[in-house]
């Protein structure tokens, strides 16, 4: 044990040291990591590497050991690299979540007026855990999306659905999506919202207000899945083509807890 | 001499032990399951029928054991006379009052730091001989234990675990041997069945599931391909005592993803094989996926039946494989019988009359990815089918869930990934997945049951006329095993990643299978 913390240390000083090439790097992911991560990083049967924050690897010196070591009680195994070869590999992920810096043309002050204002935003968004409930939470948006995304998010809100629905994960605990579900019950009544969770007997669905309900299947008539389908409107009409920019600076602004 | 202290002495140690011929016939002591499947032909299937469709309604938990580590629980147990043996992550063994679920004995060993398993520190279950345990674990080693006691016979090293072996399947006795398979599909080990002699731990033989220069087979990997190639054989096998005929499965060749540098069909990956238990010769194969890559695994356990094929009986061994097809073959000349998908497949036009499959074009991983039904997880994966002799049905857990293949690197160093690609989840495509009852002789289906996800349970089948199965969301449930329809579900709060499996407590029929990080044994 003490010969592999001497050994990890070296490594990790050396890989600390050294010039990372990012080519590289990317085709050790390529060649290591890709099985787990997915081929552009972002989740597979290993975590989401693409984002801003990793959880866990806070400083490339975690993240080196969490390489080199794997995580036990995981499917994390440990790889054994040289140390540029770490540093390299290191690079190539903290690249995965960058999101690309795009110039802005918005006030994120009138922005903001905007957002809990006309926009009415906050009906369905929360921030720091304050708001609504139907759509994505935007603490960080600004980390997670580029200024490009956020404007085609407000004015066509179904082109980008998140719809991964951690599918190729091995279990399926909370969809991580905003499935639009309409439910007509044996006794006829009609509910519609997000669905919240679902398994082969029940599913739990949020409507607009925020509450929820939750059926067993056998007691529905009918569950129809809205695929592809937003309740968020779209705003190229209800906002300014200068109050869209504005709120678009506004959320590029939000990188995390204030 | 007393006749008390007498009977004590011949029934007591007697009762204790678990001869080759117990093995053969656990259709006499249907309240003890002796090996991994219940019996040598791989059925999971149980001839107790206290628990039936008239009352499996009623049935509820009758005690929980929780384990204390994070891995998965995947174990199935062993139960002899009242005692419940089991395996728990990462490679340890804990010995249970049926009744009651209180420990009796714990085995704990110490894994090193360092252990390489692709998919989780795992352990499907243990094999008992005599009053021995067997054990296999994640630093690839094979330990036999004191059944009475959880202390240790011997300890042997299998494989060097540095290089990426692991042993996460249960191993199989056949006569005064244990035959154990090897796991390391992802680190471009060279794959092998091994088999040693149950008193002393020493290998009796080794069969490489990769070939090397001038044995058969060889010719199929391009130049030194067959080094890293992999075909690990690690789920438990089935034996035909008539024959004298181990039946087992191989894995993926490596690197998985990327087939250029091993051009050829690649033997004996993705395979099943039939081996003589005697001398670890090789009597037949079948390969399923030739030159594979996209993963498809051949894990599975063989399922032997008598079946009428074609208006001949045959016996014959079945196979639901990774790849989406189903698979009849002779299981005394491995003579292909009939193939056909039990889930989506969008790779193969069908297979040919020998069992090989017709490729479609533009399959193949690609470097922008290659969308295929199965995904890489396979129309179904490693957990055990059912057959109930009842229904005369298969019953399989299937998976319905493409995934995007993509092409990468191959870039071998003993002990690190060598996969050579990756793979993800298609956008808007909601996986899903079924129970399905398929006619053992032709394969058909007879009905399906929808599960919510793919799921990653196996399956058990009864003679009270029952389909135990569970799901990723953490439901147990019991279907009609002639009709599918759901009868009873518990939902036990943590996702069923394991085999069920059932006997008799104090005379009475319970149910067990792992959910979570516990064990759940029900009755009524």
């Amino acid at each position: 044990m003490r010969t592999l913390a001497i050994f990890l240390g070296v490594i990790l000083t050396c890989a600390a040291q050294a010039q990372p090439d990012l080519d590289a790097g990317r085709k050790l992911f390529q060649a290591h990591c890709t099985v787990c991560h997915g081929p552009q990083g972002d989740g597979g049967k290993g975590t989401n590497l693409a984002q801003p924050r990793l959880p866990r690897a806070a400083d490339d010196q975690t993240l080196a050991r969490i390489i080199t070591l794997g995580i036990p009680g995981t499917e994390m195994p440990l790889t054994r690299m040289t140390p540029q070869q770490l540093a390299n590999v290191i690079a190539y992920v903290r690249s995965l979540g960058a999101v690309p810096a795009e110039p802005l043309n918005g006030n994120a002050v009138r922005g903001e007026q905007v957002y809990r204002g006309k926009g009415n935003c906050a009906q369905c968004h929360a921030l720091d855990g304050r708001g609504g409930t139907l759509g994505p939470e935007l603490t960080d948006i600004g980390l997670r999306r580029s200024p490009g995304y956020l404007r085609e998010s407000l004015t066509d809100p179904e082109a980008a659905i998140p719809d991964s629905f951690t599918s190729y994960k091995k279990v399926t605990l909370l969809p991580d999506n905003f499935l639009q579900v309409r439910i007509i019950t044996a006794d006829g009544r009609h509910f519609s919202g997000a669905r919240v969770n679902e398994d082969a007997f029940s599913i739990q669905v949020r409507d607009a207000a925020g509450h929820i309900e939750s059926f067993f299947k056998e007691e529905l008539q009918a569950l129809h899945k809205d695929w592809g389908k937003s309740p968020m409107p779209s705003y190229r009409g209800l906002l300014a083509p200068a109050e869209l920019e504005d709120v678009v600076a506004y959320l590029a602004s939000l990188r995390g807890y204030r | 001499m007393n006749l008390r202290l007498l009977a004590v002495l011949i029934v007591g140690p007697i009762a204790a032990q678990i001869t080759p011929d117990r093995l053969l016939h656990p259709e006499r002591e249907p309240g003890n399951w002796l090996t991994y499947s219940g019996n040598y032909q791989g059925h999971r299937y149980s001839p107790l029928d206290q628990i039936n469709t008239t009352n499996v309604a009623r049935l509820k938990p009758v005690w929980v054991y929780q384990i204390n580590d994070t891995n998965q629980f995947e174990t199935s147990p062993l139960v002899v006379d009242g005692i419940l043996y089991i395996s728990e992550p990462p490679s340890n063994a804990t010995a249970l009052d049926a009744r009651t679920g209180r420990p009796l004995w714990m085995y704990r060993r110490p894994v090193p730091p360092d252990v390489r398993v692709c998919c989780g520190q795992v352990n499907r279950g243990l094999a008992i001989s005599g009053d021995t345990l067997y054990l296999g674990t994640v630093d690839a080693h094979l330990i036999a234990l004191d059944a009475r006691t959880g202390h240790v016979r011997w300890d042997i090293v299998v494989a060097d675990y540095t290089t990426g072996h692991s042993i996460t399947a249960a191993p199989l006795v056949v006569k005064d041997k244990v035959i154990v398979g090897i796991s390391g599909g992802e680190y471009g080990i060279r794959g092998f069945l091994d088999a040693y002699d149950g008193e002393t731990g020493k290998r009796a033989w080794r069969f490489w599931t990769v070939p090397g220069p001038g044995d058969p087979g060889h010719e199929t990997w391009a130049g030194g391909s067959w080094k890293t190639g992999s075909a690990p054989t690690w789920v438990t096998g089935s034996y035909d005592p008539e024959l004298n005929l181990l039946f087992w499965g191989t894995g993926n060749p490596g690197p998985d993803y990327n087939g250029a540098p091993r051009e050829g069909d690649n033997l004996f990956a993705n395979s099943l094989l039939a081996i003589d238990p005697n001398t670890g010769k090789l009597r037949w194969h079948f390969q399923f996926t030739p030159h594979d890559v996209h993963d498809w695994d051949a894990n599975h356990v063989p399922v032997l039946a008598e079946a009428t094929v074609r208006g001949k009986s045959r016996k014959v061994v079945a196979v639901a494989n990774r790849n989406g097809f189903y698979y009849l073959l002779d299981r005394a000349t491995g003579e292909f019988l009939l193939g056909t998908p039990f889930a989506r497949q969008t790779w193969a036009k069908g297979l040919d009359d020998r069992g090989r499959p017709i490729l479609l074009e533009g399959k193949s991983p690609s470097p922008e990815g290659t969308m295929v039904y199965p995904g890489l997880h396979g129309g179904t994966n490693w957990f055990s089918p059912s057959y109930s002799p009842q229904t005369g049905l298969f019953y399989v857990a299937a998976r319905e869930e493409a995934t995007s293949f993509y092409l990468g690197v191959p870039e071998y160093y003993p002990g690190n990934f060598f996969s050579a690609g990756g793979f993800r989840g298609i956008a808007g495509m909601e996986p899903s997945g079924a129970i399905r009852a398929l006619d053992l002789a032709t394969g058909k289906q007879a009905w399906e049951f929808s599960l919510h996800s793919p799921p990653w349970a196996g399956l058990l089948s009864t003679a009270g006329g029952l389909v135990f199965g569970g799901t990723n969301e953490g439901h147990f449930f019991a279907l009609n095993a002639v009709t599918g329809k759901p009868l009873w579900r518990f939902p036990t709060g943590g996702p069923v990643q394991s085999n069920p499996m059932s006997f008799l407590s104090h005379g009475k029929q319970l149910v067990a299978v792992a959910a979570g990080h516990a064990l759940f044994v029900f009755g009524e």
